[in-house]
């Protein structure tokens, strides 16, 4: 051992996590501002959304929530949406649920928001595509904890930091998604809306986002899904929700806390599932050539 | 060039290409001749015909996929071969040529990727070529912005596809009328148009249905409702038909020519088949390899291929469909006019040494015919008439009338099949052997042609072209009478009886 700044190979040691520490310490003094503004602001939608969730009492919610399942897909889904919900609340965690669904619907928005337009511009532009995988793949295999570290740092331990690493790690498949569904719609079509002097923008009003809606709503059903998820580990900054139940649970070896709040999340991830899901079925494309079979 | 001049410069490069296209025909045999003149009459006459501009006008085309297009067109042009700038680009159409007249069907035949599908996407800037012009209406379609160009498309030119291209997600009445949604026509007008298009094509009920409630038939339907209902002149098909079974096909080729001559569009069809082209087309176009390697009517493609690749191409077609009498009659030899009397025609059958004999009246126009024993007996028995001794037991055939439809009268009589015109005049006859000979393809006769003497396809379509003339000459009647025997007595007639 001479220096340490060796490795047991010989080669210099860089130290890329220093570099990237420095970075971060000067990204957070330098736009101090505007984290403060962004800060702000998800801070408001985040209490607008979980307001509408939280003050009624469990049954409108419920209720509500039990009807748009029924409206999505059928009565068995309504019913079974209203069952998991009463089970979320005989286990006394439903403001945790309404909490964390707050998070993933505030999460998911942002992402997609982001995320389709994204896809869009790379569905148009291949250099863009050939810029953009390496840097979803990059956000996709990241430990999703990782994220959590200049998070906190810039936004310190709350919501906020929970929102922001949820939004970065559910970003990627909106985006791919969107991409393969509008690269995917049959070549032909799109050129006779070229053949009949139709304009870019009516094209892909008129012809690629409809017939690429099927791939997109499953695009927005893995964001919601991942955006569940990484809103239970956000638990760990301090986030709202089961995800402090489930972490709190973890460092107490708290196996009947965990398991409720476990079940909740679970609970609550198959009603997404199904509501997205059926949701896809409906766009008009789908339903069509479901015409088809019949 | 330029669009301003007018008609008088776009005649011009516009004949040089018609007698480059005939003079590429020229072929070996003195024979061809005739053929090569009948080429040119017919190609001026579509042209005469049509006042002012051909309706699409293409000019030295090529169109070289690859980065290095522009270099890959100049050796091209230096007389490089396909293969030798493969490394460069790989050349979809090279040094492409024709017009399109307008109210014409135009098909472009050849296998895939012979580079058909991008020269037809060339015809309204779906691609843009490596290098030559592209004129729809005299208007060069690569020298405007992208705004004028999305005029062109919506106001002169539409596009039927091979599969359908219809929007999954609109009833088959929302199809129909989406080119003249985007034409921003109000939606009342534009529903009651797209109404009418589709009875056109015949799917009045169909409207409020999805196109996957429809068979593969209807669904083109829908898509040439939608082409027609933009209203465009120019209606370019790429293998519209090509995934329709083949009943189903047969009757979309029917519909589409009884269409174009209610609406007299300007069509082009894309197609690898050889019958559908030979059907559809007033003229065809045989690319191979990214070349158009001929230019003609159906019948000269079949009868005077260019080279071997068409010949053997056209080898298997349904001859019977596409060759018309008027392709296949011969001068008749033992004509008689009706004031020639008994003797005359006993005269004429001993010349000609055949039994029996046409008989035509002074305008020409076919009475029947009249046998050698019946003559004869007539004569003994003084008979100076020959109105009692016409026997009208034969059924003519028109000059248009196709081949497959020549065959049942030809079997009925043992007389060659008398052709007339639409008046009713005799212009030829069919012997049966000729008939039977057509049904070989050319390539086959070629190689039987060494050990038999006559009667190959070349001196038939002389023999025809001859025929054609005479009824236009005055005292035809007298020249086809005194017509000299031919060399080859075999080949004169069934009806023989020595």
């Amino acid at each position: 051992m001479i220096t340490a700044a060796e490795t047991q190979s010989g080669l210099p040691r860089i130290p890329f996590g220093d570099w990237v520490d420095t970075a971060v310490s000067w990204i957070t003094s330098t736009f101090a501002w505007l984290f403060d503004l962004v800060k702000d602001v998800v801070v408001w939608c985040y209490d607008q959304i979980d307001l509408v969730l939280s003050a009624p009492p469990f049954w409108v919610i419920a209720l509500v929530l039990a009807a748009l399942a029924f409206w999505a897909k059928g009565w068995r889904l309504g019913l079974g949406a209203l069952v998991g919900f009463a089970v979320i609340d005989v286990m006394d965690q439903w403001s945790n649920a309404m909490d964390t669904l707050a998070l993933v619907i505030l999460a998911s928005v942002i992402a997609l928001v982001i995320g389709i337009p994204l896809g869009i511009w790379a569905a148009r532009n291949d250099a863009v595509s050939r810029v953009l995988r390496p840097v979803l793949d990059f956000m996709q295999t990241m430990p999703a904890f990782v994220y959590l570290i200049p998070t906190v740092i810039i936004f310190r331990v709350g919501v906020v930091p929970g929102i922001i690493a949820t939004v970065i790690f559910a970003l990627a498949p909106g985006v791919r998604f969107t991409e393969l569904g509008i690269r995917q719609v049959d070549r032909e079509v799109v050129e006779a809306g070229h053949a009949f002097g139709a304009t870019e923008g009516r094209i892909m009003r008129q012809i690629q986002l409809p017939l690429a809606l099927p791939t997109i709503m499953a695009g927005i059903n893995q964001v919601i899904m991942l955006a569940l998820s990484m809103v239970v580990i956000s638990g760990m900054v301090g986030a709202a929700g089961l995800g402090g139940d489930v972490v709190a649970a973890l460092n107490r070896v708290n196996i009947s806390l965990g398991f409720e709040a476990g079940l909740s999340v679970v609970i609550l991830a198959m009603f997404l599932d199904r509501i997205t899901s059926a949701l896809a079925d409906r766009a008009p494309v789908a339903k069509a050539l479901k015409a088809a079979a019949v | 060039m330029t669009v301003g001049p007018g008609v008088t410069t776009q005649q011009d490069p516009h004949q040089a290409g018609r007698t480059d296209a005939a003079a590429g025909q020229a072929a070996p045999s003195d024979s061809d001749q005739g053929v090569q003149g009948t080429l040119a009459t017919k190609t001026t006459g579509t042209t005469t015909g049509t006042e002012g501009t051909p309706a699409v006008q293409v000019e030295n085309v090529y169109k070289i996929f690859g980065r290095r297009s522009g270099e890959a067109a100049r050796k091209l042009k230096a007389g490089a071969s396909r293969a030798d700038v493969a490394s460069l680009g790989t050349a979809a159409v090279i040094d492409a040529s024709f017009e399109v007249a307008k109210g014409e069907i135009f098909v472009v035949m050849g296998l895939s990727g012979s580079g058909k599908s991008t020269l037809i996407r060339m015809l309204n800037g779906l691609w843009k070529p490596t290098s030559g012009t592209v004129r729809l209406g005299g208007q060069d379609i690569n020298a405007v912005g992208a705004k004028k160009l999305r005029d062109i498309r919506q106001k002169s030119v539409s596009m039927v596809f091979q599969h359908f291209a219809l929007l999954p997600h609109r009833t088959v009445l929302d199809n129909a009328a989406y080119p003249l949604e985007i034409q921003g026509v109000d939606k009342a007008s534009r529903l009651e148009r797209a109404r009418t298009a589709l009875d056109l094509v015949g799917l009045t009920d169909w409207a409020d249905k999805l196109p996957s409630q429809l068979s593969g038939g209807m669904r083109q339907r829908v898509g040439l409702a939608r082409a027609l209902a933009a209203d465009t002149d120019v209606l370019l098909m790429d293998e519209a038909f090509s995934a329709l079974d083949p009943l189903i096909r047969r009757e979309m080729q029917e519909q589409l020519v009884e269409l174009q001559s209610k609406l007299g569009k300007t069509i082009i069809f894309i197609t690898h088949d050889l019958n559908e082209a030979m059907f559809l087309g007033d003229r065809i176009a045989v690319m191979r390899d990214g070349r158009i390697v001929q230019i003609g009517s159906s019948e000269e493609i079949l009868s005077d291929p260019a080279n071997d690749y068409v010949a053997q191409f056209v080898a298997d077609v349904d001859r019977t469909r596409v060759l018309t009498a008027s392709s296949l009659m011969h001068r008749p030899r033992a004509v008689v006019p009706m004031s020639a009397g008994p003797r005359g025609a006993s005269r004429t059958m001993r010349e000609a040494q055949v039994s029996a004999a046409y008989v035509v009246d002074r305008s020409r126009t076919l009475r029947g015919v009249v046998y050698d024993a019946e003559v004869v007996d007539a004569l003994r028995a003084g008979v100076t008439s020959l109105e009692g001794l016409v026997r009208d037991d034969l059924t003519a055939v028109t000059e248009d009338t196709s081949l497959a439809e020549v065959f049942a009268p030809a079997a009925e009589s043992p007389l060659p099949v008398p052709v007339t015109d639409a008046a009713g005049r005799l212009v030829g006859v069919i012997p049966r052997v000729v008939l039977l000979e057509a049904m070989v393809p050319q390539h086959l006769e070629e190689t039987t042609d060494e050990t038999s003497t006559q009667g190959s396809a070349d001196d038939d379509t002389v023999a025809s072209a001859a025929v054609e003339q005479a009824p236009t000459s005055a005292g035809a009647a007298d020249a086809v009478a005194a017509a000299p025997v031919p060399a080859d007595p075999s080949e004169q007639t069934t009806g023989e009886r020595p």
